[in-house]
């Protein structure tokens, strides 16, 4: 699969001294959701700024489908499209003004047949005569990802898209993008609510402190640092481990009503049958087993931390 | 060259205009009818002619080109900096725009708004006094030329703006005493030997000095001296500006 984006030792440096990427390299495939984690002052929107030209790089390149951001900025920002953390928006003009003029900023003709259809996609059409000032905080928001589609972008970047939306739009905005998506537009949108990338994305980049710690398939990141955790009820409460359970480190829970083994699903042997065995073997008799995986929210807060 | 975007920002901003009408067009029309009527009619009547023009006639290039460099400056400036200010410029950056084109849909649109001013200023003095215009080609050269150059010095004086304050500092800390003092309402023949002298060293003389004469063949200047100076300042903006675009100066960091 080609790449959307190459991006290649990208380091910023701001005036202050304050350096909010170290070094970034990321590809960014054709076609995917990928969602970037971080903590505030992560670096996120650093990144997607200077992609997108609004913040110089410092050194280290980035090309879009092939075209240098810099070099040939033309050919690489008309394919992206941004919708920015903050709601910045002409307060005083009307919704169809304010999304005409994005399509006209990105040098395509006007085609009122397309803006009304992006309006009607994401429930605007009915306020298309509004001033921007006369609407809610959602639907400001919902004019920010308009503007941002009107030139037809075939790269997404979305900042914080759910900063302070309610769960219809939040639903709305997934919906928007996996169809977005299956037009084969490429998704990258930032945020720090786990439970959104673990939703949405196809791969996830976890960014600290202007470092890439890891970029990886959702899935695989879950299954490579996932633990998973198995509960075992008992039906007499223990007052001490059997030694011979002793090498399984079990967890001992509600008063020894209940025993916790963490194991790696990647290892060769889990250890649950021989675990099982023992405890049989011991006469510990069970009454319910559960099994939980770890989220991608304490993967996270894991790496977070490894980091520091 | 992104013609669909200088046309939107051009228009755009014009749209603008239209909606802010009575603050654009009614109030400079205003003010400057006051002017006739206080120094035209009831002061002027008691002035003598200047170089065979009548005071009230005589006024009317200098009163025209107070309002052109006054708007064309506030026009350019509020029309860069009100988008710092709410944060939508992170549109026009993220645009496949070059700074070449962004400068001609702003400066554009504010030119022609203060060019349009100083024609409706034009028609209304013309209710009240006889005007003649001697040279039509050079009135309409120094009037094309005056808007493109002080709506580009609005520009950078917006870029520079990081707050309202500075936004409106250097109009009327300094375009507005160097208009009133560049012979918008007298010949500097009218002053003290020393001060004419003084008056010289004031940029906004050559402008003024340059337009009345397209009107009435009478200057305090050479024409060609007007003309160079004209050029110059266009020169010098350009410059600026291009270097305010070259090094993102307040703009990218």
């Amino acid at each position: 699969m080609q790449n959307a984006i190459s991006i290649s030792r990208l380091s910023k440096e701001y005036d202050t001294g304050f350096k909010a990427l170290k070094g970034i390299d990321l590809d960014i495939r054709r076609g995917e959701i990928l969602a970037l984690l971080g903590p505030n002052g992560a670096g996120k929107t650093t990144l997607i700024s200077i992609i997108c030209g609004i913040v110089n790089p410092t050194s280290g390149t980035v090309t879009v489908e092939g075209h240098d951001i810099i070099k040939d900025f033309r050919a690489a920002r008309e394919l992206i499209g941004l919708v920015p953390q903050e709601l910045h928006t002409d307060a005083f003009e009307s919704v169809w003004a304010t999304v005409s003029y994005s399509r006209g900023l990105f040098g395509k003709k006007p085609d009122p047949a397309l803006v009304e259809k992006v309006l009607k996609d994401l429930s605007l059409y009915d306020k298309k005569d509004s001033q921007i000032l006369a609407l809610s905080g959602g639907m400001k928001r919902r004019v920010m990802i308009a503007k941002a589609l009107a030139h037809e972008p075939k790269i997404l970047f979305l900042d914080e898209p759910t900063a302070g939306v309610d769960v219809e739009l939040r639903k709305d905005m997934w919906q928007l993008v996996r169809g977005l998506r299956e037009n084969g537009v490429t998704i990258i949108l930032t945020t720090h609510y786990i439970e959104e990338a673990e939703e949405i994305a196809d791969r996830v980049g976890v960014i600290n402190k202007g470092e890439l710690l890891l970029v990886d398939d959702k899935n695989e990141l879950m299954r490579k640092l996932g633990k998973k955790e198995l509960t075992l009820d008992l039906n007499e409460a223990l007052d001490g481990l059997p030694d011979t359970l002793a090498r399984y480190e079990l967890g001992i829970e509600d008063g020894g009503q209940r025993l916790v083994y963490r194991y790696d699903t990647q290892a060769e042997r889990t250890g649950i049958g021989s675990l099982l065995a023992d405890l049989n073997r011991a006469g510990v008799t069970v009454k319910d087993i559960n099994t939980e995986q770890s989220s991608l929210e304490e993967i996270f807060v894991r790496l977070v931390e490894e980091s520091r | 060259m992104n013609f669909e975007a200088v046309k939107a920002i051009y228009f755009f901003e014009m749209a603008r205009m239209k909606r802010t009408i009575l603050q654009s067009v009614v109030s400079p029309v205003l003010s400057t009818s006051l002017y006739f009527i206080v120094f035209g009619a009831a002061i002027g009547s008691r002035i003598e002619e200047i170089d065979g023009v009548q005071y009230g006639a005589f006024i009317v290039p200098g009163l025209m080109m107070l309002t052109l460099l006054q708007n064309s400056i506030s026009n350019a400036s509020f029309g860069i900096y009100f988008p710092k200010f709410t944060g939508t410029i992170y549109e026009v950056l993220s645009a496949p725009l070059s700074f070449l084109e962004i400068v001609l849909g702003y400066v554009g649109a504010a030119a022609t708004k203060s060019l349009i001013l100083g024609l409706i200023i034009l028609a209304t003095a013309h209710l009240f006094v006889p005007i003649e215009i001697r040279h039509p080609f050079w009135m309409v050269f120094f009037l094309v030329l005056t808007a493109v150059t002080f709506s580009l010095f609005g520009f950078i004086i917006g870029i520079w703006a990081d707050n309202f304050e500075k936004l409106q500092l250097i109009p009327l800390l300094v375009v507005t005493p160097l208009v009133f003092l560049g012979g918008s309402f007298y010949s500097i023949e009218m002053l003290p030997e020393f001060w004419q002298k003084v008056t010289l060293a004031n940029p906004v003389l050559y402008l003024i000095s340059g337009f009345r004469w397209s009107f009435y063949e009478t200057a305090d200047v050479s024409v060609s001296v007007s003309i160079a100076m004209i050029a110059f300042f266009l020169a010098l903006c350009l410059g600026l500006v291009w270097w305010i675009f070259k090094t993102g100066y307040r703009l990218k960091a």
